[in-house]
């Protein structure tokens, strides 16, 4: 049941795109087209569940026993840059064909706040390593459903007439704000 | 280059929110109030005055393949003193902004003028740069929360102009993402017009 909660919280409650504003450069950038946020959608969530699990071990095997809690910071992006380059590695050789599908978007995802945002937020929330994991594989999901249906949307947006100033990243803005307004229908659900 | 221009362009020209689209992350996360808003300007221009320093100063040292690594945990130590000081004398800033504090590290702007300007250029006019853009972006946050919390609270500042429940949505996380992109539009009109 406990589970359940997080998951349904954190897809549709607090969205962490569209509700709590993480991810929001991949989220403007890569939400062009449909298929490439499937692609962005898929490395985000290897990528966040993996870096959580490592920084929450980081954070409670290493910097709790050493009393070092205020290098947060500066060792989960080490953590993360590191895990990010090693996929990169490990796919390249292991599995080509993923490697393919997922390789353009593995470099922007250091630099996505979702990843390092969801490691923090694990740790601020007091979660336990199962629920951890459970927590940053639904938020990957959440992430991957608003980067899905916005891409929807634009790749409708791209065929409207829309006025001069409006064109391009104003208007896609505005249109996420409606979205995210559909999401806060959500609110109070768990 | 001329150091008025290297300092200005940052407001208007190429202002990191309105024009290059970067940190968005921040500005539509923060600016729930113009005085949020300016704190986290402010956190974030510090961070990008010191990271431009020290990474002009040792851009000659650093060998080319471990610059980005080193860029990051160079801007890493200076958000995690931030984080410390604010923590320590504006506690109530620290907590309304809260988990975006430490995402200063991941903020593409600060990691984008380290390796697109400071990187290249002497310790001087990376200050410039770096004051520059930070004030822009801290100008862009001023702005956004002002709007935000007139519209969505009849204040600002903290102050409040008018006593009757306004939209409240505009403090909330939709109210973010249209202010912004209406915004936008508005400096795309004046830069066209201009």
């Amino acid at each position: 049941m406990e589970y359940f909660v997080i998951i349904i919280g954190s897809i549709f409650v607090s969205n962490i795109v569209l509700t709590q504003f993480l991810g929001i450069c991949p989220f403007v950038g890569v939400s062009g087209k449909l298929s490439t946020s499937i692609g962005m959608g898929g490395a985000v969530l290897f990528v966040l569940t993996l870096a959580t699990m490592v920084t929450w071990m980081m954070q409670y095997y290493v910097l709790n026993p050493l009393g070092l809690g205020f290098m947060q910071t500066i060792v989960f992006i080490l953590v993360i840059a590191a895990l990010v380059q090693m996929v990169e590695i490990i796919l390249k050789k292991v599995s080509p064909a993923l490697f393919q599908a997922l390789g353009v978007f593995l470099p922007l995802i250091t630099t996505n706040c979702a990843v390092l945002g969801v490691a923090i937020l694990t740790i601020q929330k007091d979660f336990n390593l199962i629920e951890g994991v459970v927590y940053a594989m639904s938020n990957a999901i959440g992430f991957t459903l608003a980067l899905v249906l916005f891409a929807g949307i634009r790749e409708h947006l791209d065929l409207m007439e829309v006025p001069k100033a409006m064109r391009g990243v104003p208007i896609a803005l505005v249109v996420a704000g409606i979205l995210a307004l559909a999401f806060m229908g959500f609110t109070g659900l768990v | 280059m001329n150091q008025i221009q290297n300092f200005t362009k940052g407001f208007i020209k190429e202002n990191p929110v309105f024009i290059l689209l970067l940190g968005l992350c921040p500005t539509l996360g923060v600016t729930t109030s113009a005085i949020n808003g300016l704190g986290m300007g402010l956190a974030t221009t510090f961070v990008l005055v010191m990271s431009n320093l020290v990474v002009s100063l040792v851009r000659n040292v650093i060998p080319d393949k471990v610059r980005i690594p080193s860029f990051i945990v160079i801007i890493a130590s200076f958000v995690t003193i931030v984080e410390l000081m604010m923590q320590a004398y504006t506690p109530e800033l620290f907590e309304s902004l809260g988990l975006f504090i430490p995402l200063i590290v991941v903020n593409c702007i600060v990691l984008g003028r380290a390796e697109a300007f400071a990187s290249k250029n002497t310790p001087w006019s990376s200050i410039v740069d770096g004051t520059g853009m930070g004030l822009g972006f801290a100008f862009a946050l001023t702005l956004l929360g002002g709007v935000r919390e007139i519209l969505g609270s009849g204040a600002l500042f903290g102050f409040s102009l008018i006593k009757v429940d306004l939209m409240l949505v505009f403090v909330l996380a939709p109210g973010a993402f249209i202010v912004l992109g209406y915004l936008i539009a508005l400096i795309n009109k004046l830069n066209k017009a201009a």
